[in-house]
């Protein structure tokens, strides 16, 4: 007996059972990470290389550092603080001269009015003035635009030298660079991104409570109907669900706008005053009022898949023991509806807080929020700083999202 | 059989259509139809090189984004002026030969045949466009006559549409305020102009609604969403002509400014853009466009003879930005202003948008 258990077992071509056993389930885990690689690869491809390069552009701009050679090999010899002296300037027009020949003056200037606006013409002005400037260059540039001698100008250079900057998040965060080289904050006419941010996490925390607030008794109305009449009603939430987001919102500016729908038939039946009408469209309400129903479904499903295992035995047998129809709901049906509260608070909110094409066709002025920004900064081609934008917002639903996870758990998740 | 054949002719379309030879990009709406109509479709009907139209909000962003990412696949787009300048500059657009250009119909050579500044190193003007103001003639049939009007809600009650974004609204706040259009640019230039231009936004801030496609001015105005709005002037143009809505334009403080054609750097069929440019901005190119939209044609060559819509009847002359009636009291746009000041004004007008 003793000699048979320490012998290793081996399989009947006489191989050791422990070697075969993992030769087999390697091959098995071989096939099962075959099978997986084209979803792998896609995700890769698709979602997380797009992602880095984002990060990548948002700390990165060589548009300065790459046209400006010279400047930037002065900038390297001499550290800061020191004097902006004549061979500065002379390094200066030099690249201007360069830039001038291979059409870049445009992209240095652009590159330098992000941190300092209304400087991108007096690179062109400069670039064309270029080969003709004569020594000394300081007075030649500074007869040119007064702006060439701001020490102002110089700190931006010294920061626009690397094309690894960290500009696009300090002016993300309404920062301005000082003379000296410190920070201070952005005038007050233009903050903006702070307020956004604030304001996009503010509206999308009310618009999924108003989704929960909604979506609660729909869902358990689902749950407890017998299935013929709780799949038809399910059908009531899964139409608008179907049907194309771009058409449910222009719906929406067809019923809600002053001339609309509802502002009709509420001066018909003279609840509101002609002159009055309720503005529900191009502003935060209209926001509010399109995202709530666009995102109701991802509120409704969660909620309903969860509730509908719920047996209703517990709740029969809490009344039957006492309790009031109040304190069952809160003690006994509650909390075994809170893992589909949770996944559907979570949908609800990561979406809301990145919406877009909703806030920009009815959010009117003080309804858009920071996605409407940073497709604006897009539009205008400055991605670094809509890719700076972008992963701050990334950054703060990774915190909410770690947040939840400490505070209600995301093994306790249930998606349907 | 049938089946087999519809899919087969289903299939060699697209397949005509994907290998069509030029690409153009514009703005949608009226605006490309007439630029399909008077450029693209004569153009092929006469080289037999074939055309596409695609449509953008704004055509000078997407280019350049294909540029930079080194995938590009429009050979033609119509930008604003300011734009064409600024992606000349940032070497995004292939340069243009004036002397490829041919010369007016009357023989006048392309260089003087063109109204000044119309064709730059990069672009070719194809017209000149305004923002105006316009109106439903229902709800004032004592209408607004001036841009002060416009910022009046004591004297005309009701909404107003304006463009989301800096330019040519501040502009237009500003000679509402009362500056001349010669000083308009001098005024902005200074943080008290900037100032002053907000200052007057202000006064109607609640009660503006902002579009952002050219199609949404007379859509609102039509939905009776807004009283008045801004808006380019062919689009008023197309939706009183050619669908008979009330409405009518204020030419009082408008903002012109040339539509350029430009070819993106790598365009795939870079000649035939360059040819395509040279039809298109021809005497006859331009006149054909003239002839669907109310945009002024940019050679003098071209509004020799009178300008009849597509309608048979409307003379188009009195209804063009370059009219000398609806110049009285014009501000030509600063191209320059706004190459410098673009991101600066926008990031201040976004925040005071967003501040309520």
């Amino acid at each position: 007996m003793a000699d048979v258990s320490q012998a290793p077992l081996q399989t009947a071509d006489g191989r050791p059972l422990k070697a075969a056993l993992a030769k087999a389930q390697a091959r098995a885990k071989r096939r099962a990470f075959l099978l997986v690689l084209p979803l792998l690869a896609f995700v890769l491809l698709t979602f997380v290389l797009p992602i880095l390069q984002m990060l990548q552009r948002s700390f990165y701009h060589d548009g300065f550092s790459a046209n400006a050679p010279a400047t930037v090999a002065w900038l390297e010899e001499h550290p800061q603080g020191s004097e902006i002296d004549e061979t500065a300037y002379a390094a200066l027009v030099s690249d201007l001269a360069a830039m001038q020949k291979a059409k870049t003056a445009g992209a240095a200037g652009t590159r330098i009015n992000y941190t300092y606006p209304g400087t991108i013409s007096i690179f062109k002005e400069a670039a064309r003035e270029a080969a003709k400037l004569q020594p000394p260059y300081k007075a030649a540039l500074v007869a040119l635009d007064k702006k060439w001698e701001d020490p102002l100008l110089w700190v931006t250079f010294r920061h626009a030298a690397s094309p690894w900057t960290t500009d696009f998040y300090m002016v993300s965060m309404d920062l301005r660079r000082s003379t000296d080289d410190g920070l201070q904050r952005a005038e007050p006419e233009m903050r903006i991104h702070l307020q956004l941010f604030v304001k996009t996490f503010g509206l999308s925390a009310l618009i999924t409570g108003l989704c929960l607030l909604l979506a609660f008794p729909i869902a358990h109305l689902l749950a407890i109907l017998p299935m013929r009449k709780s799949n038809l009603l399910m059908i009531l939430v899964l139409l608008p669900f179907w049907t194309s987001l771009l058409v449910r919102t222009s719906s929406w500016i067809a019923l809600g706008q002053e001339s609309g729908i509802v502002n009709d038939i509420l001066v018909g039946i003279g609840i509101v005053a002609d002159d009055n009408r309720i503005q529900m469209m191009y502003n935060k309400y209209g926001t509010i009022l399109v995202m709530t129903h666009v995102l109701l479904p991802f509120m409704v499903l969660p909620l309903y898949s969860v509730m509908r295992v719920i047996p209703p035995s517990y709740a029969r047998a809490a009344r039957s023991l006492g309790a009031t129809s109040w304190t069952t709901f809160r003690r006994i049906y509650l909390p075994q509806t809170l893992p589909g509260i949770a996944a559907g608070s979570l949908l609800v909110f990561i979406l809301a807080v990145g919406y877009y094409i909703t806030p920009a066709l009815v959010g009117g002025a003080d309804g858009t929020l920071i996605s409407n920004l940073i497709s604006f900064h897009m539009a205008k081609a400055n991605w670094s700083q809509a890719a700076a934008l972008a992963a701050m917002l990334l950054v703060l639903v990774l915190i909410l999202y770690w947040l939840y996870d400490r505070l209600i758990g995301i093994d306790r998740l249930k998606l349907g | 059989m049938k089946k087999l054949l519809i899919l087969t002719t289903a299939l060699s379309t697209f397949a005509f259509a994907a290998q069509a030879d030029v690409t153009v990009m514009s703005w949608g709406g009226a605006y490309g139809a007439a630029q399909t109509e008077g450029h693209l479709k004569p153009f092929t009907a006469e080289t037999g090189i074939g055309t596409v139209m695609v449509d953008s909000d704004n055509p000078a962003t997407p280019i350049k984004a294909m540029v930079e990412a080194g995938n590009v696949t429009v050979d033609v787009a119509s930008v604003e002026y300011a734009d064409a300048i600024r992606l000349c500059d940032e070497g995004v657009l292939e340069t243009i030969d004036m002397a490829a250009l041919p010369p007016g119909d009357d023989g006048t050579p392309a260089a003087e045949d063109f109204i000044a500044g119309a064709v730059t190193d990069c672009g070719v003007s194809t017209d000149v466009w305004a923002t105006v103001f316009a109106y439903d003639t229902t709800k004032f049939p004592e209408g607004p006559k001036t841009a002060a009007d416009f910022f009046d809600l004591a004297k005309f009650p009701g909404k107003r549409g304006l463009h989301k974004g800096a330019k040519a609204v501040l502009e237009f706040a500003l000679m509402a305020d009362g500056v001349a259009p010669a000083d308009v640019y001098t005024v902005l230039g200074t943080p008290e102009g900037v100032d002053r231009a907000f200052a007057k936004l202000d006064t109607i801030k609640k009660d503006v609604v902002w579009w952002e496609a050219g199609s949404q001015a007379p859509q609102l105005l039509a939905d009776g969403e807004v009283a008045m709005t801004s808006a380019y002037n062919g689009r008023i143009f197309n939706a009183a002509i050619a669908e008979g809505k009330p409405f009518q334009i204020v030419w009082d403080a408008q903002i012109y400014e040339n539509e350029m054609y430009v070819v993106p750097k790598g365009a795939p069929n870079k000649d035939q853009a360059m040819q395509f440019i040279a039809y298109a901005t021809s005497t006859k190119g331009l006149r054909q466009q003239a002839q669907h939209i109310s945009y002024g044609p940019s050679r003098h060559s071209s509004l020799k003879e009178p300008l009849i819509f597509q309608d048979g009847k409307t003379e188009m002359g009195p209804h063009m930005p370059t009219a000398p009636a609806n110049m009285a009291n014009a501000l030509g746009s600063d191209f320059q202003f706004w190459v410098d000041h673009d991101a600066e004004l926008n990031d201040r007008f976004n925040a005071w948008l967003a501040a309520n």
